[in-house]
């Protein structure tokens, strides 16, 4: 079904594959833990390249790969590569589509996955471009929540923080409110979601300012990163930053069966004192990433149909 | 003669434009890479009154338009024709239409979108609406408005 295709945006997905991709996930996670060995994709070569750093994505991709017997090339750091010759990107994913099998590329340019994915023959995959895309994490994400909840319909899914140039966030809430989530908005009004992705959305969200709104009815609380770089003036970044912590006073107002997520990583938005508490997913959702992308890989590759 | 033909002479060999919503004659010529300082010979007439309002036109003396042209044009004036006129006659005329897919006219706005680098692609957009104009493009997802189309066309 997803054999040889390229995943650029979430919107290249069908809700069929999607489902596809979750249940091959889920039955790779005993691989992904450890406690199965398996040789599915041993003999073919994965190539990551990250000109943009990362720490989970790329982990978990050579992660994932690793797990399933096959190899992995790269780069994570593109300076020492023949970029900084200035070579461009159709020319470098040319020649790295002769070296390997499937390509995982981030890029600090919008668009950058889409032009790689024309100039190879070989399946990419979007790892990041900019504040483009991140399909994969967008995956993981839902794969957390159907884990969970065992369904997204009907789910209450806070989004809070940066919903602006968060990247997750916009192919996140527009994948969510397709699969029938109940999608609330959460941001500082110079953090709000922008109106092209709210324009997409199956329907029109709730939008809200504080978290107390949703604090006590919410399922899923999906926490972003406020980046002290958007703010030019501290102290309205320190006031701002604040007031979207969550704190351990506030997961005992939640839902008990309510969950706390985040794409990571994390600085002060979440108190690290919440980690102990039943509510705390991310560290979770962080291990999703590696059954979801190994479902991915050999999803593309077609080692499974 | 009537004063309207006085305003705006009949051309031998050539095409009209017309139609062109008032004010944007002036960038009609220039998409069109016109300058008046050389070639053809050009007629332009704004705040025309038609019969269905103020419009502009122009009249490009001995000269073709090519399809990617009048894409171009359709892009900054939806409701333009373009008649093509040989030895005083109208012999074509159709009205312009936005294409579906809009291939290395428009430059995206987004300066970093990957196809305003030294790469070797063409800017793409698909059009998510034609009135108003809304473009989106293929590689960065980044949206353009008329305004923004007409000042980023290639």
């Amino acid at each position: 079904m997803l054999k040889g295709k390229d995943i650029v945006s979430i919107s290249d997905l069908s809700e069929r594959e999607m489902q596809r991709i979750f249940s091959v996930a889920r039955d790779m996670i005993p691989i992904a833990e450890g406690k199965e060995k398996s040789e599915l994709l041993r003999g073919s070569i994965l190539a990551t390249l990250f000109f943009e750093p990362s720490t989970r994505t790329r982990l978990s991709f050579e992660s994932a790969m690793h797990r399933l017997g096959g190899s992995v090339i790269g780069f994570s750091n593109p300076a020492s590569t023949s970029l900084s010759k200035g070579e461009t990107l159709a020319d470098t994913i040319r020649t790295v589509n002769s070296y390997s099998d499937v390509i995982v590329v981030r890029h600090p340019l919008e668009g950058a996955a889409r032009l790689a994915a024309e100039f190879a023959e070989n399946p990419v995959i979007n790892a990041g471009d900019g504040a483009g895309q991140h399909p994969t994490q967008t995956l993981l994400d839902i794969f957390t929540m159907l884990q969970e909840f065992g369904h997204v319909d009907g789910l209450k899914i806070s989004l809070i923080g940066d919903l602006r140039y968060g990247r997750t966030v916009h192919s996140l809430a527009v994948a969510l409110s397709y699969l029938g989530a109940d999608v609330h908005l959460i941001s500082p009004r110079t953090l709000k979601m922008p109106k092209h992705v709210i324009r997409e959305m199956h329907h029109e969200p709730e939008i809200h300012e504080r978290i107390d709104d949703v604090l006590r009815d919410s399922d899923v609380f999906y926490v972003t990163r406020i980046q002290k770089e958007r703010f030019p003036d501290p102290a309205e970044y320190a006031k701002v930053a604040n007031s979207y912590t969550i704190t351990r006073k506030m997961t005992e107002e939640m839902k008990k069966e309510a969950i706390i997520m985040h794409p990571l990583p994390r600085v002060t938005e979440i108190e690290p004192e919440v980690d102990y508490t039943p509510r705390a997913r991310y560290f979770k959702q962080a291990f999703y990433g590696v059954p979801v992308r190994m479902a991915i890989l050999a999803l593309v590759l077609g080692a499974i149909e | 003669m009537n004063e309207q033909t006085l305003k705006v002479q009949k051309i031998k060999n050539g095409i009209v434009i017309d139609h062109i919503p008032c004010g944007m004659a002036l960038k009609v010529l220039k998409i069109l890479g016109i300058e008046g300082d050389r070639g053809s010979t050009v007629t332009m007439a704004m705040h025309v009154n038609g019969k269905n309002g103020p419009k502009d036109i122009v009249k490009i003396e001995d000269r073709n338009l090519d399809e990617r042209e009048i894409d171009k044009i359709a892009l900054i004036a939806p409701s333009a024709t373009v008649n093509i006129v040989e030895n005083y006659e109208v012999v074509k005329k159709h009205r312009v239409h936005v294409p579906m897919q809009i291939k290395g006219i428009v430059k995206c706005m987004n300066p970093k979108c990957i196809t305003n680098q030294r790469e070797p692609v063409e800017s793409e957009f698909t059009v998510l609406s034609e009135e108003p104009l809304i473009l989106k493009c293929r590689y960065c997802g980044r949206e353009m408005k008329q305004k923004d189309v007409i000042e980023s066309i290639i």
